[in-house]
């Protein structure tokens, strides 16, 4: 299983799933090789129309991303067919050991032994924005190993857990009754984030009016007099355990990508990814080098400084930046 | 690890950069924690591990026991829940790329399950993936359970230190036999 960087590429291409399994490991660890061989993969990607499903712990996300997945390979009205699926799957690190559970495979044993479906769980390692550092990397890589739709299902995300919203082409809030008034509704954050909203557990009591309000929030958002609505965020019911409105949310997925293409938009998104995708890269790796390059000591003693109050943290910054520069 | 269990250095990393915690919150709960990270200089292999229940006994108390203590000795823990066939538990293997697998058996079904589970690992193309069995195993089908390559097996009443001690061990065998 030493496999090269052209090789792993090769039989990634190729449809081998241990090297993609293998590779998905190399870029979570941002092992070099495995970075190396997702550069080659690169120019295969593009092709996938990624998914975001983020919202609140207990919503029932993996629940609607199990029915989803399954609607998606079986066939919709949009692909008879079905496309080839991947499910990467976030749950979070502890911050004190590290370690994590990655449980979200338990709702999703309706998509066991289908070999156009691969589901990965990641564990968040430390990230606060809903997602691992290497999400995006692990997506690149099944985008350009074939898989058509990739369905990124985030940490349970409370109101600031907005970054899959750059990562996705489309992204699905989902939410469920009892959570909050109307003034949740009109807060700022991850409710902003939805192209598509989803009223989960919809048997339970008060359902009607959670879908109520956030209607009514939806429909408050401000155009100006003649400008064409761009897309009107839909509030769909479901029960994602019966598998009820399971399709009319794949297909408002469909219209949502057609409205992507239609409008610009999906350049304008991708172009904000990468953009984002850059800086990140750079400011890590800026941040690493110039960590390295720092002599043995110098950063340990002025956290004492700062400490002591004898420096504020952005004379601390300065000065470092400084000996650095002399 | 080795790199890693080297420095006291706030240089030296893992991926999380878990540095806006206090060192002293990390001791209580995992006395490996180094001190605050800032960034990652060396990347140490996280452990990926696969906790499953094969069968049909419906009592995974057990199994969430030990994914918890792999967990707070900062292991990854992919939990699958109940009822799993073996065909779903090589599948899970296969695409989480995991370091160990765990088998958590209380039927009695066990030399039928592990060697069938076996059998599909090794057709995924994953033989270096070493399997650790816990449950209620009689003494005398431990000795055949090992023969047939389970890693180690464990019976009621074992310490979860020394369960995580066994998954490191069998774990770092691999990786030095690889």
């Amino acid at each position: 299983m030493k496999w090269t960087s052209t090789e792993m590429a090769a039989r990634v291409l190729a449809g081998d799933r241990l090297a993609l399994a293998r590779l998905l490991t190399l870029i979570e660890n941002e092992d070099p090789h495995g970075l190396e061989a997702l550069s080659i993969l690169y120019p295969q990607s593009g092709n996938a129309h990624i998914i975001g499903i983020t919202g609140a712990p207990g919503t029932g996300k993996s629940t609607l991303v199990n029915r989803l997945a399954r609607l998606l390979r079986d066939g919709s009205a949009e692909a008879p067919d079905g496309v080839r699926v991947a499910v990467v799957a976030v749950d979070p690190s502890s911050p004190f050991s590290g370690g994590a559970i990655l449980g979200d495979r338990i709702r999703m044993r309706d998509l066991a032994g289908d070999p156009g479906l691969f589901i990965r769980s990641m564990a968040s390692r430390g990230a606060l924005g809903g997602l691992a550092r290497t999400t995006a990397g692990v997506v690149e890589a099944l985008d350009a190993a074939g898989y058509q739709c990739i369905l990124i299902e985030t940490v349970g995300a409370g109101q600031a857990e907005v970054e899959i919203a750059r990562l996705a082409h489309t992204t699905v809030v989902v939410d469920a009754p009892g959570r909050g008034d109307d003034v949740q509704a009109i807060k700022a954050g991850i409710l902003e984030i939805a192209d598509i909203l989803v009223v989960n557990k919809f048997d339970l009591p008060s359902a009607e009016n959670t879908l109520m309000a956030l209607k009514a929030a939806m429909s408050m958002a401000n155009y100006e007099e003649g400008e064409e609505q761009p897309w009107q965020v839909p509030v769909l019911p479901a029960v994602a355990t019966r598998g009820e409105g399971i399709d009319a949310l794949a297909e408002s997925i469909a219209a949502h990508r057609r409205y992507l293409e239609r409008s610009g938009e999906l350049q304008s998104r991708d172009r904000a990814r990468v953009t984002a995708r850059l800086q990140e890269l750079l400011r890590e790796r800026l941040e690493r080098d110039f960590l390295d390059r720092l002599p043995d000591g110098r950063y340990e003693a002025m956290i004492e400084e700062v400490l002591a109050r004898k420096r504020s943290p952005t004379e601390a910054v300065a000065e470092l930046l400084q000996a650095f520069a002399a | 690890m080795g790199e890693a269990a080297k420095g006291a250095s706030i240089r030296q990393a893992r991926p999380g950069g878990l540095s806006a915690f206090p060192a002293r919150c990390s001791k209580v709960y995992n006395r490996k924690q180094e001190q605050p990270r800032l960034h990652r200089k060396t990347v140490p292999m996280t452990y990926r591990i696969l906790i499953a229940k094969p069968g049909l006994d419906g009592h995974d108390r057990g199994a969430k026991v030990i994914a918890r203590a792999l967990r707070d000795a900062g292991m990854e823990v992919i939990y699958t829940g109940l009822r799993q066939t073996p065909e779903m538990i090589a599948e899970a293997a296969l695409q989480e790329d995991v370091d160990a697998v765990g088998l958590s058996i209380l039927s009695g079904a066990h030399m039928a399950l592990v060697p069938r589970i076996m059998e599909l690992l090794h057709a995924e193309g994953l033989d270096h993936v070493p399997l650790l069995v816990g449950g209620i195993i009689p003494d005398e089908d431990v000795p055949r359970l090992k023969e047939a390559g389970v890693a180690a097996v464990f019976g009621p009443g074992t310490s979860t230190h020394t369960i995580v001690e066994a998954f490191r061990q069998a774990i770092e065998e691999a990786r030095a036999a690889a």
